[in-house]
Order: structure tokens, then sequence, then C-alpha cells
């Protein structure tokens, strides 16, 4: 894996600092999948996020991200505003990667970027950092799986924002770039960015866990 | 604003795209406007009399054609959850995805409008009204028609579900549309219906986009 150069690294200072869930509970079709769930992460900080299948992960990513609604408890980023923090403060990145088949690489990240508030210098970035610039012109409907979630990553580098939000970032990449991915989610905390993911696998970068049980 | 010009060229794409774009919806009012002589008969007065009515059923049909695939591609691919996160609200995403959805289909629509109406027998006179209420109707269907594709996602046969639900809804600017026509034909007073073409069109404007909203959270939670 080439060193990741001239990466964006410079995270709003004004954005997420801190991200905490207090007793969190959630309730899918009338089964309550886990409550109870605390959890402090500061600036830095990884938290890897373990259980069995359908123990919660995903659901605890998608309420961090306010798509689904808590039963009980509550969720805070520090001093700022829930709704500040997820239309600008976080990224996420799941199973269901939101990248339309027809459309080349370099239109989806581009738009990505633009929507979610990145500069026009950070795709070319993204794209270096995650060794997509051969495929920019292809289809997404042509990239392999582990290179349309390295698409799907690289929307995250194309416009930095604090807080990471991973249902298991690891699960189609490669050795080396599961070697390679977890340089940059170091890179990224060492710039002060959070990163909560759901994972089977170790993360390379985790300071602390989380275990949902079922 | 740049995102708002990134997502109406994106929206704009895709249902150009979408189920074969303008061309297809184009060939599909063209085929409705070719059934109706070989069903009624080619006799010239009978069918120069519905020609304007005919032509604007068959526009609300067509119109209807790419709406399934307006919201539920974006749910099931998980695009509609990254929309979500953005200070955009995700009304004004709605409304833009609607303006996408009449630029790919309703205004290519609204060209072929008077060319068929025309073909079946309509004055050329009636030519640029005919134009003007197809472009409005064609606001109005879109953004109906997105409260319906909004509240069917997740629904198995959607698209079906969504002709149920947003053919009631086309019923007035079907009738105001046809009537400004017909009045306009007959030498009557046509700004009446023309009126509250526009009317509906901005009320759906305005409150379609709250509606699908609501259907999309809904949907998503």
């Amino acid at each position: 894996m080439r060193a990741p150069k001239n990466l964006p690294k410079s995270l709003d200072d004004s954005l997420i600092t801190q991200l905490s869930l207090k007793d969190a509970a959630v309730r899918r079709g009338g089964r309550l999948l886990f409550e109870g769930v605390s959890l402090e992460l500061a600036a830095g900080e990884a938290c890897a996020l373990t259980g069995p299948n359908g123990s919660g992960k995903t659901s605890l990513l998608r309420a961090v991200a306010g798509l689904v609604r808590l039963e009980a408890g509550e969720i805070g980023f520090g001093a700022v505003d829930a709704s500040d923090a997820r239309g600008e403060g976080l990224h996420l990145v799941g199973h269901a990667d939101g990248l339309k088949a027809a459309r080349t690489a370099r239109e989806e990240l581009t738009f990505w970027s633009r929507w979610t508030g990145g500069a026009q210098a950070a795709v070319q970035e993204a794209a270096e950092a995650l060794d997509l610039v051969p495929l920019l012109d292809l289809e997404v409907r042509r990239l392999s799986a582990g290179q349309r979630r390295r698409l799907a990553l690289a929307r995250m580098l194309a416009a930095p924002r604090p807080l990471w939000l991973l249902d298991e970032p690891l699960s189609p990449l490669d050795a080396r770039w599961r070697e390679g991915f977890g340089a940059l989610m170091k890179r990224h905390l060492d710039g002060g960015g959070l990163i909560l993911a759901a994972v089977h696998d170790p993360l390379p970068v985790a300071t602390r866990s989380l275990e949902l049980r079922a | 604003m740049s995102r708002l010009a990134a997502l109406i060229a994106r929206e704009t794409t895709l249902a150009w795209g979408r189920g074969g774009g303008p061309l297809v919806a184009l060939g599909f009012y063209a085929g409705v406007a070719t059934f109706l002589p070989l069903a009624i008969g080619p006799q010239h007065d009978r069918l120069a009399a519905i020609a304007t009515g005919a032509a604007w059923v068959a526009l609300a049909l067509a119109s209807l054609l790419s709406l399934e695939r307006m919201f539920e591609r974006d749910y099931e691919d998980g695009a509609l959850d990254l929309l979500l996160l953005s200070p955009v609200p995700l009304e004004l995403t709605c409304l833009v995805k609607c303006l996408g959805q009449w630029l790919a289909a309703g205004a290519p629509l609204a060209l072929g409008a008077p060319v068929a109406a025309i073909a079946l027998g309509a004055s050329p006179a009636l030519a640029p009204l005919i134009f003007a209420c197809a472009l409005l109707g064609g606001i109005a269907f879109a953004f109906i028609g997105g409260i319906g594709a909004a509240l069917s996602l997740g629904a198995r046969r959607g698209g079906l579900l969504t002709a149920v639900i947003v053919l009631p809804l086309f019923v007035p600017p079907v009738i105001f549309g046809g009537g400004a026509l017909a009045n306009f034909a007959a030498g009557l007073p046509w700004t009446g219906g023309f009126a509250f073409l526009g009317a509906y069109a901005a009320a759906a404007v305005a409150f379609g986009p709250l509606a699908m909203a609501a259907a999309c959270r809904n949907a998503l939670s």
C-alpha cells in the first residue's frame, strides 16, 4: 500500500469531538434489539462494535446517524446540536453503499463529495488515497465488490467529517486494503476524528469495544 | 447552492435513464394516441372532438411510467440514507427530485402533447395552449406522483401501488386542463380552468415535498 499522501485531514474544530450514548435501546419490528447500551467516545478514539448477527449493530449505527429512532436513552454529540452533527459531522458507510450501477465512479464520487460539502481537489486526493484513479471512468457496475467498497470509503475522504460510522468496512477488502484502510483510519484518528465500526474481525485501530448481545 | 445544483444534475440524469427515460415515455404516449383512432374509428369529426381530451388523458398515463423508481432505487441502494446526512432538509431534497423527474419526463411529454393532439385532428391553433397546459400539468403530475412513489416505498409491486394511489389525485388537473382546452376550442372563456390547473400545480409543489419527506422518513425508520 502506497503511503496515503496529502490526505485531507483538516477537520473543522467546531464539529463533533465527542459521541455519547446513554442507556440506548432500539426496537425493530416489535422486537427489542438491545437496551442499556452506553458509550463515551472522544476525539481520536475508535470503538469496535461487536456482537452476533441480528444483535443490532447496524441499527445502532443508524440510530447514531438519526435514521432509526431510539426506543429509550439518548445520543449526544458533545456541544454540537444533534441535527448539525448529523447534517455536517458524520459519514455512514454501510452494506447498502448508495452507489448507482449505471453511473461512473467519478460521477458518484464527485456528487457525494459535493453533497457532503467536500472540495473538488479532495475528490482527486481521495481517489489517489484509495488507488481508484484508474477506475474513475468505469461504471460502478464494472467494479468488483472490493473496489466498490473502496469507492464508498473514498467518499469519506472526499469530504472531511469527524465521525465515521462504518458497518463492516473491511469485509469485502483484500489483505492489502485491510491494512491500507487501517492506515487511513489511523490517520483520521490522529487528526482528531472518531470512528464507530461494526466488525466481526478485530479492528486494528480500536481503542475500545462495545459488545451487543442477542 | 452547490449541493442543490449537484443534486438536480444527478436526479435529472438518473430520471433520464430510468426505465428508458423520455424516449420510452414519449413512445408510450404515441402508442396510446395511436390506439384511439384504431378503437374509435377513423371518422375525422369524431376524432377531432375528443382529440385534446385524449391527448390529455394519455399524458397523465404516460407520466405514471417512471414514477415507480423515483425513490425506490435510492431507498434500496442506501442513497436515501446518505441524502439525509446533509444540512439540506429532506423536503428540499424531495422537491429537487420531483423537478428532476419533471425535467426528464414531464417536459419532453409536454413537447409531444400538441403533436399528438394535432395528429388526432385538433386544430393547430390549440397547440400553444396544449403545450402550456401540459407543462403545468406535468409539474402537478410529477409532484403528486412523488407522493405516491414515496408512500409505496418498501411495498412489493410498488409501481402498481403508486399508480393506484396517484390516479385519483390526477383527476383534478385532468378536469381543469381538459376543461380549459375544450372551452378554448369552443370559443368559450378558458382562463378559469387554466388558472385552476396552475393553482393545483402550485399546491402540489408546496405540499407535495412535505408529504414525500414524511413518507421517506417513515419508510427508513
